[in-house]
């Protein structure tokens, strides 16, 4: 799932030449303090039992009270896809404008 | 708290960090709305595969009960919020000057 978001994705920075990841350090900004905000409530959830993964349908490498690696990449590749959707947007229709242009 | 309280909680959240606090007004812009369309698509093909399969369980006692593509309604204000308050605070960054082109 996490290999097809960031497939699905990626090629914008490729062709549509999006330049999210030229612009790493925006985009870490914009990342990390959301990462660690849903993290928090992703730990929350989990804790509580809101949700629980499938010990067998990951690949196996937990982070704390068990929570799998592909949650955690869950929330640095689902921002990333979201900058990158949009900058395509953007690259596909110039003339919208959202107040940070040159 | 229950997964509604908090999905609904961190919705209006969002909506005032993005308006007041960051004052990017993305759900002003049609840029914004254009890709969330996108975004929503392919999170209910993903969550439909997770949850379908069940890599991904959820407790029917936090949740509302009404399910699309076989995940909890309450996943669409989740992932509202996350991928909203990212794309805000990208817009953010470039009015601060920060890596613009």
């Amino acid at each position: 799932m996490l290999i097809f978001t960031l497939v699905g994705s990626i090629w914008l920075e490729i062709f549509l030449k999006v330049g999210v990841l030229r612009r790493i350090k925006r985009a870490l900004l914009s990342i990390l303090p959301v990462s660690v905000i849903f993290l928090i409530w992703d730990y929350y959830a989990v804790t509580q039992g809101h949700w629980w993964f499938d010990e067998k349908q990951v690949v196996g490498i937990f982070g704390p009270r068990g929570v799998p690696l592909e949650e955690f990449l869950f929330f640095l590749v689902v921002p990333l896809a979201s900058l990158l959707t949009i900058e395509a947007v953007r690259s596909r229709r110039p003339h919208w404008k959202f107040g940070d242009e040159k | 708290m229950t997964y509604t309280q908090l999905a609904i909680l961190s919705v209006l959240l969002v909506i005032i960090t993005d308006r007041y606090l960051l004052k990017v007004r993305l759900l002003e812009k049609k840029s914004y709305w254009t890709a969330y369309a996108i975004i929503i698509f392919f999170q209910l093909l993903t969550n439909w595969w997770l949850t379908s399969r069940n890599i991904l369980s959820y407790s029917e006692e936090v949740i509302i009960g009404w399910r699309i593509a076989s995940a909890p309604v309450e996943d669409l204000l989740f992932g509202f919020s996350m991928v909203t308050l990212t794309m805000s605070l990208w817009i953010f960054w470039g009015r601060k000057g920060i890596q613009r082109d």
